[in-house]
């Protein structure tokens, strides 16, 4: 299967196409994600940052269906190559159907932020990761547990085997981090979902968390879509970037791109308002001014507008931008790029 | 301004300071483990141990650690949230005179709390969900019968200007209010009282990064303006960078380096401190993989049990016998950079790059 996979090394193994998620609140609809467009290419390290209530872990979420009853997607596509060579629409999905289900965990698993509250407090490390063998394989117990204590043994959980009889509030935070890891990866999924799964942790355990998620991911071929909002993570690990704010991903293209070159205002000040180590000076940041607007009182035009520095009257409070698209894995809105003659 | 404090001012910012403002003599606090009926003691969590430092008029000390260090119990005894078991909170009031502040009862306490305030982490669960904002600012100042009557909500009006808030705010409750803007709240609430010292315990971890920088950004106008003096309690070393004078490291409750912010991050001389800045992530995609990364393997020994020797040995790459067995001196290498480590003057540690 391997030999396959590497021949197809470049190929989109997710496409995400004008994707909204809506919530249905009692105060009137909240458009989480408003017109989300992204790729993934196989084997690729995909980063979605934004600040909080940016729609970055709905939109996780909406591929994996796990979204709460008043939530909907409500159009967009959500494009999976499956291994057998089939392209299948995860947004048409029903979330309690058959298929869905057996792509949950198996082809797509997740990683979420807070190991504390995603884990089980009262069964073993070892029963929850068995229980996801035997849910995907048709294994007996012996060869499940079997599989466990190797899935712990490749996070570098010292004496799996003990571990396996652990509760999750016996181990440390990033030991935790590392269950869950194992847990997400124990029936070696195509694509793992990272929601901020090293925001809870210490600076040394994230960088020894980050270490070990790519290695795994050169093993095991893994594709990653991988959530933030802290952008020194982003350079550390992403080959790809999409800069998400208010419900829309404004920007997108390779790392390297985004940190030195990159096009949309947001993009730019999000990057300059990060302090950074090794400044000789004490100095002052430059804080992106005022702050992400409520998501019942949207601005008209361009939702970045009212904080912009390219701000231009009687354009970006009128129209709404579009995506522009630079090149084939990268995109932009903002009527700064053309895109003003649509409306 | 009189003559006095201007020259002050201009001492501090030329950071020239002559005098310590608070000054910690081996406080320790130790939390007992207690077990079965009578509570018998088995053992002691040495969350602080030992620890003695001083911090400048004017300055802003950053503390920094892992989770678990005793970094914020720290800052909770300087302010007696927790009374520490033994030590010394040197004080210097405004007339030169000097009070320790762990020997004080609570009632001659009350003066000195209106001297050190503290901002907190979590601005959702700092700020009380049935008070406005009004209330909340006021709060410290009806309790201290500072102010009353229309100069009691002109004081508010000013405190909301301070921090960057609408004086319409005021009677808002803290719902209505965005992160950023509760932190304010948090602010100015520390700020009712005309403190001289700011305890800020990771205020800004918990803030989104664009939104972050605008409370940074507040917290050192706010210094200037109103000369105050900062410890700055955090685990996030590129928020130190930006923002402190000098740099204390603490590792299972005692410091293991301290110096100034320059000699920290460019030449720090204990291997925990390298190690801290090492895991960093840089934030430039074109830096990934280059230069020695140093690994930390293993956990934050537990305070309660801590390994013979010096504490840090079980994950030091450069550990030699003589950490196992002897515990290092806290001592100064030269310019008031303090190191605990036997080795501190023959290795060559690396620091962050200048960018």
């Amino acid at each position: 299967m391997y030999e396959v996979m590497k021949n197809k090394a470049d190929e989109v193994f997710l496409q995400v196409k004008g994707l909204r998620t809506h919530f249905y609140t009692d105060e009137g609809v909240v458009k989480a994600v408003d017109g989300a467009d992204f790729q993934v290419r196989r084997g690729k390290t995909l980063c979605i940052v934004g600040e909080s209530g940016c729609g970055k872990s709905i939109t996780a979420r909406s591929i994996l269906q796990l979204l709460t009853r008043i939530g909907k997607i409500v159009e967009g596509q959500i494009l999976l190559q499956r291994d057998s060579g089939e392209v299948l629409d995860l947004a048409e999905l029903k979330p309690q159907s058959k298929v869905m289900q057996s792509i949950r965990g198996k082809e797509i698993s997740m990683i979420f932020q807070e190991p504390m509250s995603s884990l089980s407090p009262v069964h073993t490390i070892g029963n929850q990761i068995m229980e996801a063998i035997q849910l995907h394989f048709d294994v007996k117990k012996k060869e499940a547990k079997k599989r466990a204590i190797d899935i712990l043994q490749k996070v570098g959980i010292p004496k799996a085997e003990t571990r396996l009889g652990s509760y999750v509030f016996e181990l440390s935070g990033g030991m935790r981090q590392r269950a869950m890891i194992a847990m997400a990866l124990s029936c070696q999924p195509r694509l793992l979902i990272a929601d901020e799964p090293t925001t809870a942790l210490d600076v040394t355990t994230q960088a020894n968390i980050l270490d070990l998620i790519r290695e795994l991911q050169k093993d095991m071929e893994m594709t990653i879509i991988f959530i933030t909002h802290d952008l020194g993570v982003v350079a550390e690990i992403a080959d790809e970037v999409v800069v998400m704010y208010l419900g829309k991903a404004v920007e997108s293209g390779d790392v390297d791109t985004i940190f030195h070159d990159p096009k949309h205002p947001y993009t730019r000040e999000l990057l300059q308002s990060i302090p950074k180590l090794g400044s000789i000076e004490r100095g002052r940041l430059q804080p992106i001014p005022g702050m992400v607007p409520h998501p019942f009182a949207r601005p008209k035009g361009c939702d970045f507008h009212p904080r912009c520095e390219s701000f231009l009257k009687g354009t970006c409070d009128q129209i709404e931008p579009s995506a522009i698209r630079l090149s084939e894995n990268s995109h932009v809105r903002c009527l700064l790029y053309g895109g003003k003659e649509k409306e | 301004m009189s003559v006095e404090t201007m020259s002050q001012v201009l001492s501090n910012q030329n950071g020239v300071n002559t005098k310590n403002l608070l000054e910690l003599k081996n406080l320790k606090m130790h939390f007992p483990i207690t077990k079965g009926v009578f509570r018998r003691e088995v053992g002691q969590v040495k969350a602080v141990d030992d620890v003695s430092f001083s911090i400048k008029d004017g300055e802003t000390l950053a503390l920094v650690g892992e989770s678990g260090c005793g970094k914020s119990t720290l800052g909770r005894c300087i302010i007696r949230i927790n009374d520490s078991t033994s030590g010394k909170i040197n004080y210097r009031e405004q007339n030169d005179t000097i009070v320790d502040l762990a020997s004080l009862d609570s009632k001659n306490l009350r003066p000195y709390r209106q001297a050190i305030r503290l901002i907190f982490q979590d601005p959702y669960h700092s700020l009380n969900p049935r008070m406005t904002v009004f209330q909340i600012i006021g709060e410290p100042l009806r309790r201290n019968n500072i102010t009353s009557g229309s100069e009691f909500e002109d004081r508010c009006v000013e405190l909301l200007r301070n921090v960057g808030l609408r004086p319409e705010y005021l009677r808002r409750y803290p719902h209505a209010f965005s992160g950023g803007e509760r932190q304010r709240i948090g602010i100015a609430r520390a700020l009712a009282l005309n403190p001289r010292i700011i305890i800020a315990d990771e205020a800004v971890s918990a803030l989104d990064v664009s939104v972050q920088a605008q409370i940074l950004n507040l917290l050192q106008d706010l210094q200037e303006q109103f000369n105050l003096t900062y410890l700055f309690i955090t685990h996030d070393l590129s928020v130190v960078d930006y923002l402190s004078d000098r740099v204390a490291v603490m590792y299972v409750g005692k410091l293991v380096e301290m110096g100034t912010r320059a000699e920290i991050f460019m030449k720090p001389k204990h291997p925990y401190t390298e190690a801290l800045l090492s895991a960093v992530p840089k934030t430039d995609p074109r830096q990934r993989n280059k230069g020695a990364r140093i690994r930390l393997t293993g956990d934050v020994a537990d305070p309660a049990s801590p390994p013979k020797g010096c504490y840090f040995h079980p994950r030091c790459p450069y550990v030699q016998d003589q950490c196992k067995e002897e515990e290092p001196e806290f001592q100064d290498t030269g310019h008031g950079h303090r190191v605990a480590c036997h080795f501190a003057d023959e290795l060559k540690l690396k620091g962050v790059e200048v960018i």
